[in-house]
């Protein structure tokens, strides 16, 4: 055989297969291809329908329109500027930042620095069943509990809309909170022994060499956490489509209702927007820009996280 | 020698680095600000709970009968879940029987036959986006594809199809994680009793690592089945009146309703969505303990 002993070739695709046996792994190699199938027939599903949509709504009305005002129907009119449902999911997601990145790198730290592995053992788990809850049930509790039992008594029934972003903004942080915790705690926990046996050994304590060892070292590992956290906030719908309203705003006041991207979408297919119109094609559209942002951002925290990944393995 | 040593240490670590004093304070302030922002992390879970057992459980528990075996009404009283409940039991059926034996193919090729090349790494990165690609995108995707384009309508079989295309990343990735943890030994061994690469992937590492795909598989499918947005976006109806009993059935789900009655302004309605929500919840919970069920009894530590 054309193997040399002293070096078993492990690569078992090229060896030697049994009749049928091809055909098999054929099979196997197909399940992987649907996978580009999927995002083939993702983009060719948006590319198809928005083309039709732009063809009739120019492009750059369409980034720079500052008002969002489709007619239902039939009625190839409107307003289409993307600038207000884009404001409103960068609305959610700023404020989903504010309460999931503290809280997340927060439990981050602890989990990583400072818990036992009993406590560890408790936390971990609740986290995952934090991220397991539907969207639509923390939809369900930012409606029913921190819009009516926590904003309105503290800044006022009057001040506080009914449906505000500021209830989506907390449900959609208290979405993001277990996946920011969950990849800083793995950034931090490659953080080699030695660092912060070397940061104890001058003699700084605990607080500064997870501060100013562990932190800094697991920048890349924090940044990839914050920046999916975000795709996530821009990319969830069933809590803001709840809790923050279907009122395209271009605001920046958390107490009034809004309109996300996906928002949109959601309350759009469920009304009266038939194929081939305009106001369906625009669903294509919103989706495409959803798409392309929430792409943007997956593909440079997946390169963030392979960095820190590159560096202590 | 250790004088030299502090003395060069960086300026950063230094300040407020001593034991005692104004940093002793900051250090137990930092600690406990940790440990309460981690708190608050657990006491929101446990806020959502209760607001949820505590705006339905009375309208679950007085008439479950009632509850179970109604159809949706405009009568909030009289409303139940039936058609949602039957819908998410085939929905959880259809996109099993899709994204379990593609994405454990998909991840047996990737992981035990797929040659390292750029083709086999563009498959990789691409399967790592599907992951990040929001659910509400894989709905525009099963309208566009699956009821327009292949013509399904807003079936069931549409509905499965599409969670199962949303699910088959998670899936993959589980599975290779659960292929990836059999040694290399178990292979080597195989091969050296002159099995095939087919023969011994399929009698030997498919069923060492069967434990943990399957508690990868039961995860990912008690993510779908609590989705809502995909399935709003293909056409998902609440007003069914009937049980469905073949897949080109158009359909309720248990999260589509719950959305629906959420979003009504009677109370009663948002009781009843909080006793389908203890219901979809209990659904997940029974699911995440199959898994771990699985994962604690049948996996084998090599």
């Amino acid at each position: 055989m054309a193997i040399p002993p002293q070096a078993p070739d492990l690569d078992i695709a090229r060896r030697r297969s049994r009749p049928g046996e091809r055909f098999v792994v054929g099979m196997l190699l197909l399940c992987a291809v649907v996978s580009v199938l999927v995002t083939v027939g993702i983009v060719a599903v948006l590319a198809s329908e928005a083309a039709r949509f732009f063809a009739k709504v120019p492009l750059f009305d369409f980034l720079t329109g500052t008002r969002w005002a489709p007619l239902g129907g039939q009625i190839e009119a409107g307003d289409f500027g993307v600038l207000p449902l884009l404001n409103g999911s960068l609305m959610i997601a700023a404020g989903a930042l504010l309460v999931g990145v503290p809280l997340g790198l927060a439990t981050a730290i602890y989990l990583s620095e400072y818990a036992r592995p009993r406590v560890r053992g408790v936390i971990k788990p609740v986290l995952e069943i934090l991220a397991g809850i539907p969207t639509v049930v923390v939809g369900f509790f930012a409606l029913n509990f921190v819009t009516p039992t926590l904003l309105r008594p503290i800044f006022g029934d009057d001040r506080v809309f009914i449906f505000n972003a500021a209830a989506g903004a907390i449900a959609v942080g208290l979405m993001i909170l277990p996946i920011i915790a969950s990849i800083s705690e793995d950034a931090m926990r490659a953080v080699p022994q030695a660092l912060r046996e070397a940061g104890l050994g001058m003699g700084a304590t605990k607080r500064v060499v997870s501060l100013r060892v562990v932190l800094p070292a697991a920048l890349s590992g924090i940044a990839a956490s914050v920046i999916l956290g975000v795709s996530r906030a821009v990319g969830e719908t069933m809590a803001v489509t709840i809790a923050a309203g279907n009122t395209p705003n271009l605001t920046t006041n958390f107490f009034e209702s809004i309109q996300t991207l996906t928002a949109y979408i959601a309350q759009t297919v469920g009304g009266e927007a038939a194929a081939g119109s305009l106001r369906y094609q625009s669903l294509f559209a919103v989706g495409a820009t959803l798409f392309v942002i929430t792409l943007a951002m997956n593909l440079l925290s997946i390169r963030l996280v392979r960095r820190y990944r590159q560096v202590y393995q | 020698m250790s004088t030299v040593a502090v003395a060069e240490a960086p300026g950063a670590l230094r300040r407020g680095s001593t034991r005692g004093g104004a940093g002793m304070v900051l250090d137990s302030a930092y600690a406990a600000a940790l440990f309460l922002g981690t708190f608050l992390g657990v006491l929101a879970l446990g806020l959502l709970l209760w607001t949820v057992y505590d705006q339905g459980w009375d309208r679950l528990a007085t008439d479950p009968g009632a509850f179970f075996g109604n159809f949706v009404s405009r009568f909030p009283a009289r409303a139940g879940i039936k058609a949602a409940l039957y819908g998410t039991a085939w929905l959880m059926g259809l996109t099993a029987l899709f994204s379990f034996p593609v994405g454990v193919g998909a991840a047996v090729y990737l992981e035990e036959f797929a040659p390292k090349n750029r083709v086999t790494n563009f498959v990789e990165a691409n399967i790592a986006n599907l992951a990040g690609v929001p659910s509400v995108v894989y709905g525009i995707l099963g309208l566009g594809v699956f009821v327009r384009f292949m013509g399904m309508g807003p079936s069931l079989l549409a509905g499965g199809l599409t969670l199962g295309v949303m699910s088959l990343p998670l899936i993959i990735i589980a599975a290779r994680e659960a292929l990836r943890a059999v040694p290399s030994s178990i292979r080597l061994a195989a091969y050296a009793l002159g099995a095939t690469p087919w023969q011994t992937v399929r009698h030997h590492v498919l069923p060492a690592a069967m434990p943990g795909t399957m508690t990868g598989v039961i995860l990912s499918l008690s993510r779908a089945i609590g989705e809502t947005a995909p399935l709003l976006v293909i056409g998902a109806s609440v007003a069914i009146f009937n049980t469905p009993d073949d897949v080109r059935d158009p359909f309720s789900a248990l999260p589509v309703l719950i959305f629906n009655w959420t979003g009504r302004p009677q109370p009663a309605f948002a009781e009843a969505a909080a006793a389908a929500s203890i219901v979809l919840l209990a659904m997940l919970l029974a699911m995440n303990a199959v898994a771990i069920f699985v994962r604690n009894r049948f996996t084998t530590r090599w």
